[in-house]
This record gives structure tokens, C-alpha cells and sequence, in this order.
């Protein structure tokens, strides 16, 4: 895989896609791409975050701990972004992502991240957005609990 | 030491100052007669008629006589200038010497300054003053006896002659130096005063620089780069009022001694036209005189130079060594003498009502009384200001106690010579200095008292060895020998080098730092030269970590170098090289300007593919950095390119696009060829790399490693899978490869790989040697402060010392591992005296006796189980954390 391939991923994801090539391409050239082989660890719940990642290619298991056992929430695949609140909003990473085949992805370093949204607000809008998205998908699959708790 | 440089001079060259008085006089004979002769040529030999002369006992025609004199006029211009030779060489050797001498002694009171003087002085003003203050002072010293008696005698020489002519004229021609002499002092005095204030005010800049080079940070956070500026333009404007006044004063002098030399021909003229019109002086007479006179102004001016140059010299010397002479200085005697054999500090150490003022009636220490034995353990306890770190270094002898007495053994310890307090006691500070050298260097530092072995000389280095032994004693320096064995040995119970590694690995054991001394290990180099038997066994660790990388779980982890294959994780110089480069001749920012390596690339046709591969990298690494501010972290993180030289390159790629690569200059091919060396293509992932690419790369290896010339040969290492590389790293030697980019976790998991091989053939002894050469930089600064100050801690128990003092010497590691460091260091020192001036309340848990402190005075003293209850000073501390 090579810068080119990976700046094609990067502009499919939706948090880059209003993002300019220029910057993209910085991003891609000052991550590192690292392979995981199936059932390695991204990361571990718990851990200091230090860099999201960004799914290339492969899938990945959203683990989260329960009554001492670690239950599968969710699923991570091609083009997301994985790890970035730790880093956002400086807590220990709050869930395990382990591969469940062979993974490839973006590593970006806390500060890059950062930096980057410093320097091109419009990649920081960009991820607002996302959050703010996934704030709303949050708060609707919250409402729509409390009815059905409310319903019972 | 003497009060003016002339008691210098006088002191230590008084028969080297009359040698050169000597040659001095006894040039003179032949300087008179050299003079002399080309007169007696032109009139005895080419005017006169009278020939053949006799001459001791010969008989000579005109021509054999004129060839004869003029022979004589030869031979007394070599003699001549042989003297002038001579005298030059011997003064030069006489200044050199006395500067020697002066920065030996300066450089020796250093050493002796009681240690509160260095709170007073900076480094940046003493530095200048021994190196570069001096300098001209050896210059002078040459000439201080010889060249006033040499120009003072011509003047009195040529002053007779003129008198003897006339004793009116002579009056006159001498009639104006009781002026000069009157005057010129007087004016030079305030001359003097000035040339004193600039030295201060060059001092005063010099300490200036240097609090601004330690204190930058502050200056930065604080935003007082303007305010410090405008203070250094201060200073600036104070040197450059003085020294104007100076030119001004300097200049005046010259005025007025051009003018009064001239003015002497005026009586010259005036009196003497008189006397000759008269009839009371001989015409000729008058023009012997005039001529006379010409003859005294160069001596009268040099004597004049010579004076303001003394002047000069007077005022260095006395400035620099008023520097130097602080009071309270460390008798010389406790220095040199040297121990009884096995000496050990026994009995109790006493403290009775021991005080410590500083200059302004602070009290630090004020009426400490204790006993401690030698055997107990002791931790002083107290908060910042209590005094406890002045305390630990009073027990040091460190600092001198302004009243009140400190014993050890009933011995005072203000008599005890360093070589029993230095030796028989181990203090460490809070600082722990490291000196650069080897971390070995470092931890044998404590043991080097004197020379104990001397060095072994072959036949070529014996004589100078004799003579530097030679020109030290007569400079008044040491005579003992930097490259003699130092190491005490004994004084650490081993006998050899092997045995005191050995003990020193124990105790690097003890403060835990047995881990960072083998990363260090890694990253060194071992010269296979002179340890065959371990680049051997590192050669099968190489074997054994290649074995395990046949396990696909694990191959992925380093690609191997093979001769064959071209590497993906590795840059393109080294897979052009395919070795490690030694010194710069291939040093990759290097290589695209080596002659040969460009010879090679034309050769095999890739000089254009190269330089096209350059022209895309610039395009790139303009394209993604030029948006970023010049002084951003990714330049130096992940640019080809630094931030200043990108506008360069932007201009370079314009002119390609207009001109083609072929219209490049040589300066412009060089830059573009420079880039693409520094690719990697598994890290860079730039796809400029292909299989053909790469095959014709290692076409290009294996050109550069055929032709290689003789001369480059030492400049590269080749990478060889059954030979040990002196220039690379033991990681590099055992990993013969690159860890691969891209794999998660990748530098982990290959640094357990090797610990696992090193552990398993036993090699880990020998990493941790190799470590123990690592070099630790200017101050230490190449290991962190936690790493220093375990260091000092073994620097310290390698003496094997009777009383251990521990002042705030482990701060710099986290509580847990001071802790554990701590009851290692308790039960080392087991029945020695071990004194712990402690950061932290709470650690005085572990010590038989806790002594607290506050402001300056002991509040407390007991077991930690006495003391440890409501109410105590004790109590409140720990409860503070």
C-alpha cells in the first residue's frame, strides 16, 4: 500500500471529506501505518491514549468491559476512526479495539491530530461535525431506551 | 601569591631574566661594530690609496682587502642576528613558561576556593580570565628586565655621545624629557584607571552573556528579551565610553611625545645655529649631533611603549589575581598530603555548638550539637530552609563552620587532609555532576587519589614523556602523569580491572540500573579488534535471532540484509552502500557530493533516475511543508527539507521546468541527488521504488563494493552475515537488519526478542560492559538527572567509604524506587555510617535515628518510634507530605 492508496481511504472518510488533498496528504505522510495481525490490540480500555487510528483496511471489535468479561458492543471496519475521543478529550481510552482479521491503520499521534485541527479549521469543523453527529445518533439510541424503559 | 607581576617575574625568573640581560649586553659589541664597520669599508678600503695594508701580520692589496671587511661586515650580520634569534626564542620560551606557571596556580586556587566563594563568582568571568585575560602577560613577561635595559642603555649611550659633543646642546636635546617624564605618568595614571574599568565592564558582559545563555527560558516566558537587550546595550555603551576615553587619553599621550620630540630640534636649531655662528661649535659638530638625535627617538619610543604596555600588564595581572583570592582558602597542604596507610575513620563524630554565618549575619547553621557514631544510621529530617543540606555538607567538610567545632575520631575535621575526607567519607549532593567521559570514566572517578602505576613508554614516547615531566617542574606545575594508572584498585576491594567491574556491576545492581545501563549496552559499540571473544559470541547471538525469525509469526518483525536483496526498511544510502559509513566520506548527507559514489552512479545509468526521483520528492515536500511555519516540529520530524532551504528548492524546481534536469548546475544536481538517499520506501511508502528501480540499485551496490578504492576503503563497513561491524551498534550487530516499518508494536516485541537471545547464550554481562563505555556527554546531559544520581550513589560505595552522606541525593526518582534504592543502600552501609539528609519526612521510617531540623537548629532527636506521635515537629512534617 502506498501514500496514495492510503490518501484514497483518507478522502473516503467522511470526517476528511471536505478536507483539502494538500492536507490529507500531510496527514498521511506524518502517520504511520501499522498491520495488525487478527485478535491483536489496537488498544487496551484503560490505557493513557495517545493516537487515534483510522481504519484502512480489516475489521475490529469494540470490547468493553462487563462484570469482569470483556462483551463485544460494537464493530470497527474500513474508513473509521477509532480512538479519538481519548485523545480529544484527554480521559483513558474507554473501550478495547482488538482486530478481528488482519488490520491496517493510520496511527496519528495526539499532537499531529491536534495540530492539524489548529492549523486547518476546516478539518476541525469537519470533526465537530462528526462528533456532533455521533452525539445525536447517541442521544437518539438514549431517548429511545428511556421510552422503551418508560414502556415497560 | 606575589602582589604585582613584577615580584612574579622577579620570583620565578629572576635567572632567566639575567640570561637574557646577558645576551642582551653581550650583543652589543657587535651591534657598536657592525655600525661602525661600513664606514672604516668606505673610507680604508674603497677611498684610500695607501695599499697593501698590514693586517695581523698580512699584507693585503685593495681588492682581497675590501673582500676581507666586507666578509667581516657578513659574518657580523649573522652573529647579529643569531643573538637577536636567540633572545627572541628564549623569551618567547621564558613568557610561555610564566604563563604556564600563572594559569596553573590560577586554575590550582580554583580548587582551593572555599565553596561558598562559587556563589560569588560565575564560570563565565573566571573562564576568560584564565584562558584569555592572561595571555598577553606572557608576552610581556619576556621582555620586563631586558628591553628597558637594552633601550635605556642605547640611550645613554647616544646621550653621552652628545654631550661629549657639546654640553650646551646636550642639555638642550635632554632639556624636555624631565617634562615628558613628568607628564606622561600623570597622564597614564588616569589611563590606567580606565583600562581597570574595562576589564570589569568585559567581565561584567562576559557574566552577562552567560546568565542570559542559563536563564533563556525565563527570558522567553517572561517576554524580556527588550529589557535584556537594552541592559546588554547598556553595557555595551559603558565599554565603549571608556575605551573612546581611552583612544582619546592614549592618543593625547602620543600627541604630546610626537610634539616634544620635535621641538627638540627646535633648540637644536636655534641654540646650536648660535654656537656655530658664534664660532663656539664646529659645523660638523652640529651635524653629528642632529644625526645623534635621529638615532634616540625609535629607542625613546619603545621606551615609551614599553611603559604603557607594563602598565597594561601591571593592571591584568593585578585584576586577575585579586579575583583569585578569596578569603578562607583551603589550605594547599590538606590537598597534597597523603594518607597513612589504611587509614579508617573510626570513633563518634562530634558536633559541639557548630555555627555557620553567611557574610551578611544570616545564620544558617546556628549551635548544632550532636554525637553520632560511625556506625549508625542517621536521617535528617527538616523543611526546606532548616539548614539540613548546609549540615550534610559541614559533616562533608565541604563548607568550613564559622564557629564551633566538628571532630571525627576526636580528630578536628578542619585538619584532616582531603585525602582521608575524600576517601574515608563519600558525600553526594543533590547535583550529582557527571564529568564527560564513559559512564566507567564516571564511576571510577572516586578512586582516582594519585598515581599508582605509572605508564608504560616505549622507546619514542619515553623522551617526551621526560621532557613534558621536565618543562611541567620548571613551570612550576605537577609533575605527576594524566596517563599513569590512577585507579585505586585496592580502595575498592578489587585487584584488577576485571574485579572492580565485577564490584561496580554489583552496585549499579543496587540502584536499579542494571535495565538502562543495558539499553545503553545496545546502542554502544564494541571494538572486535580488541575483544575477539565477545564480537564472536555476539555473531552467534545474530545466528540465534535470525533462527527465530523463520517463524512466520515473527518474520514480518526486521527484514535481514542481504547482499542480494534490496532492503525495504532501510534508506537508499545504506542499501547503496551497503554498509555502515565511518566518518563523513559517506555520510548520507554526504553522499550525493562523493566523487566516487557519483562515478558509480553513472556508471550503472541511475545518476538521471536519481535525480528525477529528487525532483518529485522536492515537488512533494514543498507541496505538504510549505504551509507550515518555518520553525514547526515536522520539519525536523518527517521533511527532506529543512524550512529554510525550501524557498531554495522551490527556485530549483522552477528552473527545471524551464530549463530540463540536463541545464542544471553541478550545486543544483548535488541538492536533488542529496534527497532521494534519505528515502525509505517501506516508511516513506512514495511508490518511486519498483522492482526495477530496486534491481538497478543493487546493480549500483554491487559496482560500489567492487571498485571501492583503497584509499575509501576504511570510510564503509560492509554489511557481512559472518563478520562482526565495529562501526555499528550490538543491536545493529545482532539484529543484522532493519525493524520493519508498519508493524504494530514492532521495536517492543524485536527488543524482547533480543533480551531473550542475550539471556539465553549469557551475553548480558558483556552488553552491560559494553554499556559501561557509553558515553554520558558535556555535564552528563546525554543521561537524564534519575540516571545521574544513581550513578553518583555507586561512584560513591565504590570507595567503600566509612561514612556515606546522602544529601537530597535521590530526588529525582519516583517515591517507590527511592524507597527500594534506600533499603539498599541500609544494608550495604551496614555497620558504616550512612547520614541521609531525607526530601521526604516520611522515609526516616527506615533509619535507627532521626534528627529534625529547623532553621538551623536540631528541634529533635530520637528513634523514628519515639518521635512518630501526636505532636511532635516529626508528625507535622510527615502529615505535610
Amino acid at each position: 500500500m502506498s501514500l496514495s492508496e492510503e490518501l484514497e481511504a483518507l478522502r473516503n472518510i467522511p470526517m476528511f471529506a471536505n478536507v483539502e488533498p494538500t492536507q490529507l496528504k500531510l496527514l498521511a505522510f506524518t502517520s504511520q501505518r501499522l498491520t495488525f495481525g487478527a485478535g491483536q490490540d489496537l488498544f487496551r480500555r484503560g490505557d493513557v491514549g495517545d493516537s487515534a487510528y483510522i481504519i484502512i483496511s480489516g475489521e475490529a471489535d469494540v470490547l468493553v468491559d462487563k462484570e469482569g468479561t470483556e462483551v463485544a458492543v460494537a464493530k470497527a471496519g474500513k474508513n473509521e476512526i477509532v480512538g479519538e475521543i481519548a485523545i480529544l478529550c484527554n480521559v483513558p481510552r474507554t473501550a478495547t479495539i482488538r482486530a478481528v482479521t488482519e488490520l491496517t491503520a493510520l496511527k496519528i499521534p495526539k499532537d499531529l491530530f491536534f495540530r492539524l485541527i489548529a492549523e486547518f479549521p476546516d478539518m476541525g469543523v469537519q470533526v465537530m461535525a462528526e462528533l456532533a453527529r455521533r452525539l445525536h445518533r447517541t442521544t437518539q439510541q438514549l431517548t429511545e431506551a428511556l421510552a422503551k424503559l418508560e414502556d415497560r | 601569591m606575589e602582589p604585582s607581576i613584577f615580584k612574579f617575574i622577579l620570583r620565578h625568573s629572576l635567572r632567566q631574566q639575567i640570561a637574557i640581560l646577558c645576551l642582551t649586553v653581550g650583543s652589543f659589541p657587535f651591534l657598536y661594530f657592525s655600525l661602525d664597520l661600513p664606514k672604516i669599508i668606505i673610507n680604508d678600503a674603497i677611498n684610500a690609496k695607501d695599499f697593501p695594508k698590514a693586517l695581523l701580520g698580512m699584507e693585503f692589496e685593495q681588492i682581497p682587502y675590501l673582500l676581507l671587511l666586507s666578509g667581516i661586515f657578513l659574518i657580523l650580520v649573522i652573529v647579529k642576528s643569531g643573538f637577536r634569534f636567540s633572545i627572541n626564542i628564549y623569551q618567547g620560551l621564558l613568557g610561555e613558561r610564566m604563563l604556564r606557571r600563572l594559569r596553573y596556580e590560577l586554575y590550582s586556587r580554583i580548587l582551593r576556593f572555599p565553596l561558598l566563594h562559587f556563589r560569588r563568582v560565575s564560570p563565565n568571568e573566571m573562564i576568560p580570565m584564565i584562558t584569555s585575560e592572561v595571555e598577553p602577560l606572557g608576552g610581556f613577561v619576556g621582555e620586563a628586565i631586558a628591553l628597558p635595559a637594552f633601550y635605556g642603555g642605547t640611550l645613554v649611550v647616544i646621550f653621552a655621545f652628545v654631550f661629549i659633543q657639546d654640553p650646551i646642546l646636550g642639555l638642550a636635546a635632554i632639556s624636555l624629557y624631565p617634562i615628558q617624564g613628568y607628564l606622561i605618568p600623570r597622564l597614564q595614571r588616569r589611563v590606567n584607571e580606565l583600562a581597570k574599568q574595562r576589564v570589569q565592564a568585559v567581565r561584567e558582559t562576559a557574566r552577562n552573556i552567560g546568565e542570559t545563555v542559563s536563564g533563556v527560558t525565563e527570558i522567553h516566558a517572561h517576554d524580556t528579551s527588550q529589557y535584556e537587550l537594552a541592559k546588554f546595550a547598556g553595557r555595551m555603551g559603558r565599554i565603549y565610553e571608556i575605551r573612546y576615553e581611552i583612544y582619546q587619553r592614549k592618543f593625547f599621550i602620543k600627541f604630546l611625545n610626537g610634539f616634544l620630540a620635535q621641538l627638540t630640534p627646535f633648540f637644536f636649531y636655534s641654540i646650536g645655529g648660535y654656537l656655530v655662528i658664534e664660532g663656539d661649535l664646529s659645523f660638523g659638530a652640529l651635524v653629528a649631533v642632529l644625526a645623534a638625535y635621529k638615532d634616540l627617538t625609535p629607542p625613546w619610543k619603545e621606551l615609551l611603549k614599553y611603559y604603557q604596555r607594563q602598565a597594561d600588564a601591571r593592571i591584568k595581572y593585578e585584576q586577575v589575581t585579586m579575583q583569585f583570592a578569596p578569603a578562607d582558602m583551603l589550605d594547599e597542604s590538606l590537598q597534597t598530603a597523603d594518607p597513612e596507610p589504611d587509614e579508617r575513620l573510626s570513633g563518634d563524630i562530634v558536633a559541639t555548638n557548630v555555627r555557620l554565618e553567611e557574610d551578611d549575619q544570616v545564620k544558617i547553621i546556628d549551635g548544632v550539637t550532636f554525637t553520632f557514631g560511625l556506625d549508625e544510621h542517621i536521617a535528617i529530617v527538616g523543611s526546606g530552609a532548616s539548614g539540613k543540606e548546609t549540615l550534610a555538607m559541614l559533616i562533608a567538610r565541604l563548607i568550613a563552620p564559622t564557629g564551633g567545632r566538628l571532630t571525627i575520631g576526636g580528630r578536628d575535621l578542619a585538619d584532616l587532609p582531603e585525602s582521608v575526607t575524600g576517601r574515608r567519607m563519600a558525600y553526594v549532593g543533590p547535583g550529582s555532576y557527571m564529568f564527560s567521559g564513559s559512564v566507567r570514566d564516571n564511576l571510577f572517578y572516586g578512586l582516582k587519589h594519585r598515581p599508582l602505576r605509572p605508564a608504560v613508554y616505549d622507546e619514542e614516547t619515553a623522551p617526551v614523556r621526560a621532557r613534558a615531566l621536565q618543562d611541567a617542574v620548571l613551570a612550576g606545575n605537577t609533575g605527576l602523569d594524566p596517563r599513569a594508572g590512577w585507579t585505586d584498585y585496592a580502595a575498592a576491594g578489587a585487584d584488577g580491572p576485571e574485579s572492580l567491574r565485577v564490584q561496580a556491576m554489583g552496585l549499579l545492581d543496587l540502584v536499579e540500573m542494571d535495565d538502562t545501563l543495558y539499553e545503553m549496552g545496545l546502542r554502544g559499540t564494541l571494538d572486535p579488534g580488541e575483544r575477539p571473544e565477545i564480537a564472536e559470541r555476539l555473531l552467534s547471538a545474530r545466528e540465534a535471532i535470525h533462527e527465530r525469525l523463520r517463524d512466520p509469526e515473527l518474520a514480518g518483525l526486521v527484514e535481514p540484509f542481504d547482499e542480494a536483496k534490496y532492503n525495504d526498511n532501510a534508506t537508499v544510502a545504506e542499501n547503496l552502500l551497503f554498509g555502515t559509513p565511518v566518518g563523513a566520506d559517506f555520510d548520507i548527507d554526504n553522499l550525493a557530493e562523493s566523487p566516487y559514489v557519483r562515478k558509480v552512479l553513472d556508471q550503472v545509468g541511475l545518476t538521471s533516475d536519481l535525480l528525477e526521483m529528487g525532483r518529485q520528492v522536492a515537488g512533494l515536500m514543498i507541496e505538504l511543508f510549505s504551509s507550515l511555519d518555518p520553525g514547526h516540529e515536522f520539519f525536523d520530524q518527517f521533511s527532506f527539507i529543512e524550512a529554510e532551504d525550501l524557498p531554495e528548492f522551490h527556485a530549483l524546481l522552477g528552473r527545471i521546468t524551464k530549463e530540463g534536469l540536463e541545464g542544471l548546475g553541478a550545486d543544483d544536481r548535488n541538492r536533488l541527488l542529496s534527497l532521494p538517499f534519505k528515502l525509505i520506501p517501506a516508511r516513506h511508502r512514495l511508490d518511486q521504488i519498483d522492482d526495477d528501480m530496486r534491481a538497478r540499485l543493487l546493480t549500483a551496490r554491487r559496482a560500489f563494493a567492487a571498485e571501492l578504492p583503497e584509499a575509501l576503503k576504511p570510510s564503509v563497513e560492509f554489511f557481512d552475515a559472518g563478520k562482526y561491524n565495529a562501526a555499528a551498534s550490538l543491536q545493529d550487530n545482532i539484529l543484522f537488519g532493519k525493524v520493519a516499518y508498519g508493524q504494530a508494536l514492532s521495536a517492543e516485541r524485536v527488543g524482547a526478542m533480543i533480551a531473550e537471545v542475550v539471556d539465553e547464550l549469557g551475553l548480558r554481562g558483556e552488553v552491560l560492559e559494553v554499556g559501561l563505555d557509553y558515553e554520558v556527554g558535556i555535564g552528563g546531559a546525554r543521561l537524564g538527572i534519575g540516571q545521574r544520581q544513581r550513578l553518583a550513589i555507586v561512584r560513591s560505595l565504590l570507595k567503600r567509604p566509612d561514612l556515606m552522606i546522602v544529601n537530597e541525593a535521590l530526588t529525582a526518582l519516583d517515591d517507590a524506587v527511592q524507597t527500594r534504592i534506600l533499603r539498599n543502600l541500609i544494608a550495604e552501609m551496614k555497620g558504616r555510617g550512612l547520614i541521609f539528609v531525607s526530601p521526604r519526612a516520611s522515609l526516616a521510617r527506615e533509619f535507627g535515628r532521626v534528627v529534625v531540623m529547623e532553621s538551623g537548629r536540631i528541634v529533635e532527636q530520637g528513634t523514628f518510634a519515639e518521635l512518630d506521635r501526636e505532636g511532635t515537629r516529626l508528625h507535622e512534617l510527615m502529615s505535610a507530605g
